[in-house]
């Protein structure tokens, strides 16, 4: 069985340049490659057509929003890919190195990990006792004081664009 | 208009390839791509483009090379198999 979706050129030309001008806005880049990129975003439109939601166009969504929440783009990858390899998984977000022709992007390995082990499956919980750890290190932007929980801090703060250097670790 | 499935006919014959991937992937674009410009023959299935059991079956084949199912999966002669766009694996891997 198969199925025929077309999206209009206009449709994905628009999506493209929100894509676009929201990335730039937040301190990331959309893949500078116009075709590819432009081919990822129709792939996003199909998906949403078909799912309702925006998966991956490179990754086989479940089609259970539940089951496929990780890979809605931006996926929960982009920015660990993004600062291990310069680009996320299916390469619509590149990195700051990729943007100055300094790292070109590859096909790079899968990092989603199998089901039961995604992160919709085990939320990080802020912590509940005294003295407890929170499951995610805390970064801190020393210029703005944004902060955020996660493995490893942003490539660029979102809010002020300082670069990673610039955040500590607070908790 | 991307077909399910299908054969491409090539020139060079010499090894059984199947390739596995999903229609709005566009690394599984330019394997695809690859494959042709190198004049091979090959299979091509689009998992995405299925559904059900036989989206089922098509994932418990491709999980016996790459239990990641990730795209595209390239299976040579039913001996190996090359994940992602990888030109440089392919070539060595097709003796090219």
């Amino acid at each position: 069985m198969s199925e025929e979706i077309t999206i209009p050129p206009e449709k994905i030309d628009a999506l493209h340049k929100r894509l676009d001008q929201e990335a730039e806005a937040s301190g990331y880049h959309l893949n500078p490659d116009q075709e590819f990129t432009r081919g990822l975003v129709e792939g996003l439109l199909v998906n949403e057509q078909r799912y309702g939601y925006r998966a991956c166009p490179c990754r086989l969504a479940a089609g259970e929003k539940q089951k496929d929440l990780d890979i809605i783009c931006p996926c929960d990858y982009r920015d660990p890919d993004l600062l291990d390899w310069g680009a996320c998984y299916c390469a619509l977000y590149v990195s700051d190195e990729v943007m100055q022709e300094k790292r070109e992007i590859q096909s790079i390995p899968e990092r989603r990990p199998p089901e039961g082990e995604r992160p919709q499956d085990q939320p990080a919980r802020a912590p509940e006792q005294p003295g407890e750890r929170p499951a995610l290190p805390v970064w801190r932007c020393r210029v703005c004081g944004y902060l955020c929980a996660r493995e490893k801090p942003p490539g660029v703060c979102p809010i002020c664009k300082a670069k990673k250097e610039r955040f500590e670790r607070f908790w | 208009m991307t077909e399910s499935k299908g054969s491409i006919q090539g020139s060079k014959n010499e090894h059984r390839i199947m390739f596995y991937g999903l229609s709005t992937c566009i690394w599984c674009k330019r394997t695809r791509q690859f494959l042709e410009n190198q004049g091979l023959s090959f299979d091509f299935v689009y998992v995405d483009l299925f559904h059900g059991q036989e989206r089922e079956e098509l994932v418990a084949e491709i999980r016996q090379w790459n239990p990641a199912i990730s795209f595209p999966t390239i299976v040579v002669d039913n001996k190996q198999c090359v994940v992602g766009y990888k030109p440089d694996e392919l070539k060595e891997a097709l003796g090219l």
